[in-house]
């Protein structure tokens, strides 16, 4: 939900109109030095986010009085509090739970005993599944108009862009679902109103011998047509509204950056030679504009995963956003703090992912 | 004397961070910035009359001819309909601009304090404790809002709210989420100035520490807090209605929440009941829209990059243009302040 926040903070940093102002100290240092030391970076985030999200839980009491105080008698609640040592002092459990968490155990949930490494094997395709339609539509959308905006820049093409840029950002994800369900599940009846697939269809993909759980790639392997285009379908308004969501901010991004690049040496260089405008965009400004896209893909994917919860909930996509809110309402918060770190985990590794390919683009970024 | 005094004064009103930018705008921009204040005026006044605009109470189910019946279709009776739980569409609208007024100020008046002193304290001083803080302030930032926004509601009100207080428990788990943004930008602006001739020459004279902090390094970075403060108020209000579209929000019966509303609208929409959602959806719009318009202009004109300068707007602005054409915003304020700052040194020398 941070887009502005991001693109704002972002673009001043990469600018690649401005190099006068790096965000880290120019040093030797190859490539391989600087991916080790963004790798080695990323376990303090973790460890930070971790402690921080044990602690906060913590402060609230213990997760089984959450969830099943007033269902138990006080005795027989006082005993599974024991037994599962939450009587214990508070440092005694974090260490514990940090020691857990290096060798991969998030814990069991509270309502239904399951392992919230389980949850994630089993609903973390579904998210991923709509992240990536999610980040396509917004490659497609935003860019080219972001463009397209710099190039009409001031003009009412520009203003007309730019204002629906502002519209989608005001939009919040869940009243953009709950708009496209609204209109093409209802009024046009062309799309289905919810879920991940038919209900057949999901019969078939888990009868799979090795379902993925992301639908797309066992519905191809399944090579079964109707399940294909079934899958695509109910995957189309979910990606649209989270897609649209992270457009917007695309498109603005673009835009400024074009606009930055356009008034450099070598494109004014360009167009004294004769170069068309359109083409000044199209070639000479778009590729260094493109640097800080990608590093704020890699920001977007904490704002997806955000928005990611709240797309599952308003289409019934049943991924790990879904279960968080499930989780949530049954006040299970071992299942929520499991989810929630899990998440971060996912976020850090994503932002290294991208830091890493931003400085395979741009030397400029290493340090 | 008293000339100086009103050019002061007259030079402080300009300065103001909305009106200075109103004046140098043009063109579209002018138009973003005037249509986006016009809308958040509405929103204040619709927040601050709403006992007197709103046709009925916010949680009120019934009147002098009886119940109000769930769903009903927009009509005479109630303009927007009612919602599943026979609630009136217009009057939960209405009332809900109260709490997302709330919850902004709420949040942005906590976060700007604590994120801001933060700020300042971290860049001025430097040392460990800025490494520490940094470290966690980009930890937490890069970490997905929601999710922190919701344990810091889980921590605040154990995940129920059924008083106003839940308005609180929304506004301080957004605080949660703003601090880092606003350390960082405020961390970036006192590491900048810390080295500036004026911080030095205060501490020649032996000016203490924490009144160089206050007073010399606060008050010149303080200039990008009118656009973190538009992003933010609009975040507050996403933030705020997520938490409620996801069941953490204020009971229909403390309080009217734009988000528990359309959480509670997502059935109706299935079977095609649209007056339910698309109303309070289109006050969060709305909203947003308006402050973010204020933002977007606000951010273009303090970037020289990209705002529309007079001499390029053409003819339509001659008129204008008797005034000379400030170009450079950013330059304006601080070297202005450099100069009081020497004045007032000056003066104690």
């Amino acid at each position: 939900m941070n887009a502005i926040a991001t693109t704002q903070a972002i673009s001043p940093e990469t600018d690649p109109v401005d190099p006068a102002v790096p965000k880290t100290r120019k040093q030797g240092g190859g490539l391989g030095r600087y991916i080790l030391v963004r790798f080695v970076l990323i376990f303090p985030t973790v460890f930070i986010l971790v402690t921080m999200v044990f602690f906060l839980m913590r402060i609230t009491g213990d997760p089984i009085t959450a969830s099943l105080g007033g269902k138990l008698p006080p005795a027989q609640l006082a005993q599974r509090i024991h037994e599962a040592g939450y009587d214990r002092p508070v440092i005694v459990q974090y260490l514990e739970y940090l020691g857990h968490i290096a060798t991969g155990n998030f814990g069991n949930t509270i309502t239904d005993g399951r392992p919230v490494t389980t949850i994630l094997t089993t609903y973390g395709g579904a998210t991923l599944e709509l992240a990536f339609y999610a980040l396509i539509v917004a490659l497609i959308v935003g860019i080219p108009l972001g463009m397209l905006a710099a190039y009409f820049r001031d003009k009412y093409p520009d203003a007309i862009l730019r204002i629906f840029a502002i519209l989608w950002y005001a939009t919040p994800v869940f009243f953009v679902g709950l708009l496209l369900k609204l209109v093409f599940s209802v009024w046009l009846d062309i799309l289905p109103v919810a879920g991940r697939a038919g209900t057949r269809t999901e019969l078939e993909l888990q009868s799979l011998p090795h379902p993925t759980g992301i639908y797309l790639i066992d519905a191809i392997s399944s090579g079964d047509p109707d399940a294909i285009s079934d899958v695509l379908l109910h995957a189309v308004l979910p990606a649209l509204a989270l897609g649209f969501l992270t457009a917007g901010v695309f498109l603005r991004l673009v835009r400024t950056n074009v606009i930055g690049t356009l008034g450099t040496d070598y494109v004014d260089a360009a167009r004294s030679r004769g170069v068309s405008e359109f083409r000044l965009v199209r070639k000479h400004a778009f590729k260094p504009a493109l640097i800080p896209v990608i590093t704020v893909i890699g920001l977007q994917v904490a704002s997806l995963l955000g928005g990611a919860v709240l797309t599952e909930t308003t289409f019934e996509w049943r991924g790990l956003g879904y279960e968080l809110t499930q989780y949530l309402g049954a006040r299970d918060f071992v299942a929520v703090q499991g989810i929630v770190a899990l998440l971060a985990v996912i976020v850090a590794v994503t932002n290294f992912i991208v830091d890493i390919i931003a400085a395979l683009i741009d030397p400029r970024v290493r340090y | 004397m008293t000339n100086v005094t009103t050019s002061r004064a007259r030079s402080f009103v300009r300065g103001l961070p909305v009106i200075h930018q109103l004046r140098q705008s043009v063109g579209l921009q002018r138009g973003m910035l005037v249509t986006g204040l016009i809308i958040v005026a509405i929103f204040l006044l619709t927040a601050a009359f709403a006992p007197l605009i709103a046709p009925y109470g916010y949680a009120q189910l019934r009147d002098a001819h009886g119940y109000f019946g769930a769903q009903d279709p927009p009509g005479p009776k109630h303009l927007l309909g009612t919602t599943v739980g026979g609630y009136d569409v217009l009057s939960r609208v209405i009332w809900g601009s109260q709490t997302a007024l709330l919850a902004i100020v709420i949040a942005v008046v906590l976060s700007i304090f604590i994120g801001v002193s933060l700020g300042v304290i971290s860049g001025y001083l430097g040392g460990w404790l800025d490494r520490v803080l940094v470290v966690i302030a980009d930890a937490v930032y890069a970490f997905p809002t929601l999710l922190l926004a919701i344990v810091a509601a889980i921590v605040i009100s154990g995940g129920s709210s059924n008083l106003l207080g839940g308005v609180f428990a929304a506004g301080i788990s957004i605080t949660a989420v703003f601090i880092p943004q606003y350390f960082r930008v405020i961390r970036a602006e006192a590491v900048r100035i810390k080295s500036e001739a004026f911080v030095e020459s205060a501490k020649v004279v032996g000016t203490s520490t924490i009144r160089i902090m206050f007073r010399h390094v606060f008050r010149n970075s303080t200039r990008s807090l009118p656009l973190i403060f538009t992003l933010n108020a609009s975040e507050s209000i996403f933030t705020l209605a997520a938490l409620g579209f996801l069941g953490f929000g204020i009971e229909p019966t403390s309080a009217a929440e734009w988000g528990y509303d359309l959480n509670k609208s997502i059935s109706d929409v299935t079977s095609g009941i649209w007056w339910t959602s698309i109303f309070p959806g289109a006050a969060i719009v709305l909203v947003v829209l308006g402050i973010t318009l204020v933002g977007e202009s606000l951010n273009d004109l303090s970037d020289p990059r990209l705002r529309t300068r007079r001499r390029a707007a053409g003819a339509a602005s001659i008129a204008d243009s008797a005034e000379p054409a400030d170009i450079s915003v950013q330059g304006g304020g601080p070297v202005d302040d450099e100069v009081a700052q020497f004045d007032e040194l000056e003066g104690r020398a």
